[in-house]
């Protein structure tokens, strides 16, 4: 399945690499419409949880992992978009609009800071975007006529094609709402990503000076990418909102923000497999840890739920070992699986050996 | 009056930011890494003071205390470096930022396990005990930290700049490779900075124990905190960390008091901003453009 | 006329004149050298062409049209190509994706119709791809289409990235030192390369080499400088001969 050959310029412009890749994802999209018929009432909710985690990482991951400008701020942007589609909905406003309402405010909030913000980099940007997660914090509990202050707001259920959609109600509708929404902004991702828009932006990731030289108008770009990725995460927020159903401050603390990088990190940076598999993480592993330590207080009577924060700590593990074994997360270790299934027998061990490298002075750029 | 108490607790504060901010830069200088774990290092340093110098503990003396701790984290952030960070090394400044907030996570976690989630303070000597100048009552326990804090910056600032291994430990932050070929002993040097890093954070740590109370999670937002205050001060400036320390101390409880109640918690971020958007490598830059 | 027109070009860095009154004009279809010193201001002045650093003075014309205070990313689009002394290639994609972000100042589609990906974009990317497609042909890169830059051996990045800089269809392309650190085989490679720039592509060629037998070969005219400064202009022959640059290369003790 690797002997491909490529008889037309188009076999590297489609979205599918031949019939066989898209048969692959035919057979996901599937099952994923399948699964309100496949998974019960709770796993189901799980699932939808992965589709709106990975629909903000996918955000994140444009900028990020595409335009290598690290973001440790995008809760900010959920926190905007889920506030503006609850306010808005609130005051009557239909869901789809509202919806619409979240990304376009969250892009051009976005916008406007982007270019203050984006003049920085490296770890200046990181921490510059942490302090605007804090700050929305805190603007989240005075903005009492938008956001509810401290009590939050809960999020009213929604109307569509003549359908009540809501998360308890009739889960299978918000699934099919998240998937959808998911499904069409990952196609508008992939779609950037092979024209000169996303080049542009690998083009800024990986040196700016060249992208320069080449007619990259660079300032321009970064913005682009930025607001982008923000109004995607606004989006994930509105529908977080939803699945919720009830949102304040302490919704979007900084500490979501934080995971939301390493969620990306450990899926894998610059791939946008990866905002999927960082997402499945985040989402199943508080599951396996609650199932494991089901397990072992009924057999051994080891009672691990006593300690508070264990599924953190196991994430920053997961994390630790991935940042020093598989720099490409779990991305990685797919693309090597993958590899070595296409390969075999013929997978030669030194393959994905890493070079040596020295680190160099990022103050200048 | 009222303005000068205030800004007696400012500083004091501040200096304990600054500490902090040391730390941070310390790293920076010598590795251009940044350690997001600095703050929970700190958390960790203030409950191994606890734990030498209380009375429901091992109730030692007050300095043999701060020695102890500061040794304790020292060999730590040695080892830390020994076993872990060098398992990336040579890889970009984001390996490191994203390995240190994970080792933050698991630090939080353990110190919770050991130590529970209670705020607990530190019972020092001079608890309680108050100077005062005319109508100022300055606390003896933030004179120490003043004096403790000016003396440290002052001894690794000549330590950076006039020691061999200083001017060494820059070299081999501005370019490994080369430090390497100059027969700079990178590694080990890194090794030492942590293990530097450790023993400021405990420093740092004992005297956040003593003013106020300490639990697991109160490293992460100080350290944010603190982090700020390197970056205003310019990340690569030892005075300018403990600068950016004092603004930071200064402007909090003044913002807390003068400005409408939500905007004083966010005022050292706003003016970390500022000082990024019209300085964007901080009052102390060191960022110069690439050549090419 | 002349293609490039340099006059007077002044750039100091903290009180250090890197280049300091610097004039010369580059005519269509030749291939001009600079030599000099290393830290003569060879590249800086490669770097005030192509607008990533601002001129204290002076004024650069090309094709007519004054350019000394144009934004960086406006040179590519008027036909301003350019290679770098340490290869500054996108490591983290394929050759063919370099080759594509070549062509970014020939673009014709905005974001929001890549993002729905019109059928206007998919006309377009065939487009690119066709003349990237040459490009990939004239420089023998065909091997390397799908490669990342990052696994690729030294010499292959060179080549790619006057690829990458030839994608842009530039008028003038500037080499900054495509020898160094290239073996005998390759540096000869590379002198056809030039030549069949020159000849077959019609393009003006702007570089910088030390290399004095690779200069000598491919350049109709060399400058030499030095601090800054031009010391001489000629024929590679000419000067090589020159006392001045003699001088300059090996130090005063030598001649006296």
């Amino acid at each position: 399945m690797s002997n491909r050959f490529k008889s037309r310029y188009d076999d590297d412009i489609n979205l599918f690499e031949g019939r066989w890749h898209l048969a692959q994802y035919a057979i996901l999209m599937a099952l994923l419409l399948a699964a309100p018929w496949l998974l019960g009432t709770y796993y189901l909710g799980e699932l939808t949880a992965v589709l709106v985690w990975s629909l903000a990482g996918l955000g994140l991951m444009l900028i990020s992992g595409h335009t290598g400008q690290v973001s440790l701020g995008h809760a900010a942007f959920m926190a905007i978009g889920a506030f503006t589609n609850l306010a808005l909905m609130l005051r009557g406003w239909h869901f789809l609009p509202a919806l619409l309402a979240s990304a376009v405010t969250s892009g051009v909030i976005g916008a406007i800071i982007s270019r203050p913000i984006l003049r920085m980099s490296g770890i200046y940007l990181a921490i510059a975007t942490l302090a605007l997660s804090i700050i929305i914090e805190d603007v989240a509990i005075m903005a009492e006529p938008i956001t509810g202050g401290v009590a939050g707001v809960f999020a009213p259920p929604i109307a569509l094609f003549g359908m009540e959609i809501d998360r308890y109600a009739t889960p299978e509708a918000f699934y099919y709402l998240c998937l959808a929404v998911l499904v069409l902004v990952t196609l508008g991702y992939l779609n950037l990503l092979r024209s000169a828009s996303g080049r542009s932006f690998l083009a800024v990731r990986d040196s700016e000076v060249s992208a320069r030289a080449l007619g990259v108008n660079v300032a321009r770009a970064k913005t682009l990418s930025f607001s982008l990725s923000c109004a995607i995460t606004g989006l994930a927020g509105a529908l977080y909102a939803h699945l919720a159903q009830a949102v304040n401050y302490e919704s979007f603390l900084v500490l979501i923000s934080i995971t939301l990088l390493l969620q990306i990190v450990i899926g894998g940076l610059g791939s946008v497999h990866g905002a999927f598999f960082g997402a499945i993480v985040v989402v199943l592993l508080p599951q396996l840890i609650a199932i494991a330590s089901d397990y072992l207080d009924n057999t051994a009577g080891i009672q691990i739920a006593a300690y508070p924060g264990l599924d953190t700590a196991l994430f920053a593990l997961l994390i630790l070992l991935m940042v020093i074994y598989e720099p490409r997360g779990l991305y990685g270790v797919w693309f090597k699986v993958r590899t070595w299934l296409q390969l075999f027998p013929l997978y030669r061990k030194g393959m994905f050996r890493r070079t040596r490298t020295y680190l160099k002075t990022e103050r200048q750029r | 009056m009222d303005i000068l108490q205030l800004l007696v607790g400012g500083i004091a504060n501040g200096c304990i930011y600054g500490l902090l901010a040391l730390g941070f830069v310390l790293i920076y200088k010598a590795s251009e890494a940044v350690n997001f774990a600095q703050g929970d290092m700190m958390m960790l340093g203030a409950f191994l003071g606890v734990t030498f110098i209380n009375t429901s503990y091992a109730d030692l003396p007050f300095l043999v205390g701060i020695t102890l701790a500061a040794l304790i984290l020292g060999l730590f952030g040695y080892l830390l470096d020994r076993f872990v960070l060098r398992a990336i090394f040579g890889q970009p400044q984001f390996a490191m930022v994203i390995l240190t907030i994970a080792l933050g996570f698991l630090i939080r976690f353990v110190a919770g396990v050991i130590w529970g989630h209670d705020p607990t303070s530190l019972e020092t000597p001079f608890i309680g005990r108050v100077w005062t100048l005319g109508e100022l009552m300055i606390p003896v326990v933030d004179a120490v930290i003043i004096i403790t804090t000016v003396a440290l910056t002052s001894i690794l600032y000549f330590f950076f700049a006039r020691t061999r291994l200083g001017v060494a430990m820059q070299a081999s932050s501005q370019n490994q490779m080369a430090a390497y070929y100059m027969g700079i002993p990178v590694k080990r040097i890194n090794a030492i900075v942590w293990a530097l890093s450790g023993v400021v954070a405990a420093i740092a740590g004992v005297m956040f124990a003593a003013k106020g109370a300490v639990e697991p999670s109160v490293g992460l937002l100080f350290g944010i905190k603190a982090f700020a205050a390197a970056v205003i001060g310019g990340l690569g400036s030892l005075p300018g960390a403990l600068l950016g320390g004092l603004l930071v101390g200064i402007v909090e409880p003044f913002a807390g008091r003068y400005l409408p109640s939500g905007v004083g918690q966010i005022a050292p971020y706003v003016l970390m901003l500022l000082v990024l958007i019209l300085r964007p490598g901080g009052l102390f830059a060191q960022i110069s453009q690439k050549k090419v | 006329m002349s293609l490039l027109q340099v006059k007077d070009l002044s750039i100091s860095f903290g009180g250090v004149k890197a280049v300091d009154g610097v004039s010369f004009t580059v005519e269509p279809g030749e291939v001009f050298t600079l030599v000099g010193p290393n830290g003569a201001g060879k590249s800086t002045i490669f770097n005030l062409i192509s607008r990533l650093y601002e001129p204290s003075g002076g004024q650069i014309l090309f094709d007519g049209q004054d350019i000394t205070s144009l934004p960086a990313h406006k040179v590519a689009g008027l036909g301003i190509a350019r290679t770098f002394q340490n290869i500054e290639l996108f490591d983290h994609s394929s050759v063919l994706q370099n080759l594509l972000i070549g062509r970014h100042c020939r673009r014709n589609t905005r974001w929001f119709e890549e993002l729905l990906f019109l059928p206007k974009v998919r006309r377009s990317e065939r487009e690119h791809r066709l003349l990237v497609e040459e490009v990939i042909d004239f420089l023998d890169l065909a091997p390397y289409r799908d490669k990342l830059i990052a696994g690729l051996p030294y010499g292959v990045r060179k080549v790619v990235e006057i690829a990458r800089a030839l994608s842009s269809q530039p008028k003038l392309i500037l080499l900054d030192e495509p020898a160094s650190g290239l073996s005998v085989e390759e540096t000869q490679n590379m002198a056809w390369w030039i030549e069949d720039m020159q000849k077959d592509l019609g393009l003006t060629v702007l570089m910088v080499e030390h290399d004095m037998s690779l200069v000598s070969r491919v350049s109709n005219r060399v400058l030499a400088v030095s601090e800054g400064r031009p010391l001489a202009m000629g024929t590679a022959a000419e000067v090589q001969a020159d006392p001045k640059v003699i001088e300059a290369y090996l130090g005063t003790e030598a001649t006296s």
